[in-house]
């Protein structure tokens, strides 16, 4: 596994995540100052889909019946597209946007709904691999 | 069209340089807290900032800033490997490096995206 391959699907995915988090910001457009619905499903959406791709590789590298996961697969899924998908740039100008419009309650409500929602998510995805599994 | 193509462009490169300045700093660094991420979250929210900031100024394109902001900074920074690294720390019984974890991404990168936007307006 070269280091090469590993960086080309890594902007591959990066691509990929950033134009599906891009045209559902068009999708559902949000006005300056107001709550970027978008990010907000996004990021959220982002810590499921995590949390569930983590414990799918756990479980298929542990699991003698199972195939190793490909190397390549953890790179371009998780680093790639749900790292270029999810973001904390925006979450962090957003909130701060949020302020500056004079909406201290619905920055705090922002900011702490992704995460509580993105952290629920990584457990969530995560059970949902697992239970799967048992069946 | 153009705006999704330059989109695409900054993130190309963002999400590379994301697992570069992670594997580097994680090499270097044995702690409890994940300090590659908190790093580039930090580094991009002030970023993003900046670039929004030029921008409100009219010193930046719309074309600059999706390049620059919403594909690099966006790839760049990452929410789901934050709250996954976060649900860890919490797993391994070590909730006090958790709750410091997000509080130092969420609220550093508030204070530091507001210093990027007030310096993007003093430049513009």
């Amino acid at each position: 596994m070269t280091g090469g391959r590993v960086l080309a699907v890594i902007a591959l995915g990066g691509v990929i995540g950033a134009q599906a988090r891009y045209g559902l910001t068009q999708l559902i457009p949000s006005s300056p100052g107001g709550v970027p619905w978008a990010i907000l499903i996004i990021n959220i959406s982002g810590g499921l889909f995590m949390g569930a791709l983590m414990a799918w590789l756990g479980r298929s590298g542990r699991s003698g019946r199972l195939a190793e996961p490909h190397p390549l697969i953890r790179p371009f899924f998780g680093v790639g597209i749900l790292g270029g998908f999810t973001t904390f740039s925006t979450y962090s100008t957003d909130t701060f946007q949020l302020i500056d419009a004079g909406r201290p309650l619905a920055a705090v409500l922002y900011a702490g709904l992704t995460l509580a929602g993105a952290l629920l998510g990584v457990v969530l995805g995560s059970r949902l691999v697992v239970r799967a599994g048992e069946h | 069209m153009l705006l999704p193509l330059m989109v695409g462009l900054g993130a190309a490169l963002g999400a590379p340089s994301r697992y570069l300045l992670d594997r580097w700093v994680q090499a270097r660094h044995e702690t409890g807290l994940p300090l590659g991420t908190l790093l580039i979250n930090l580094l991009g929210s002030a970023g993003l900032g900046l670039l929004l900031g030029l921008a409100a100024g009219g010193a930046l394109p719309g074309e600059a800033l999706a390049a620059a902001g919403t594909g690099w900074c966006g790839a760049f920074t990452t929410y789901s490997t934050f709250s996954f690294e976060t649900v860890q720390l919490a797993r391994q019984e070590r909730l006090g490096w958790a709750a410091g974890y997000v509080a130092l991404s969420v609220l550093g990168g508030l204070l530091l995206a507001w210093g990027g936007v007030e310096i993007g307006l003093a430049l513009a």
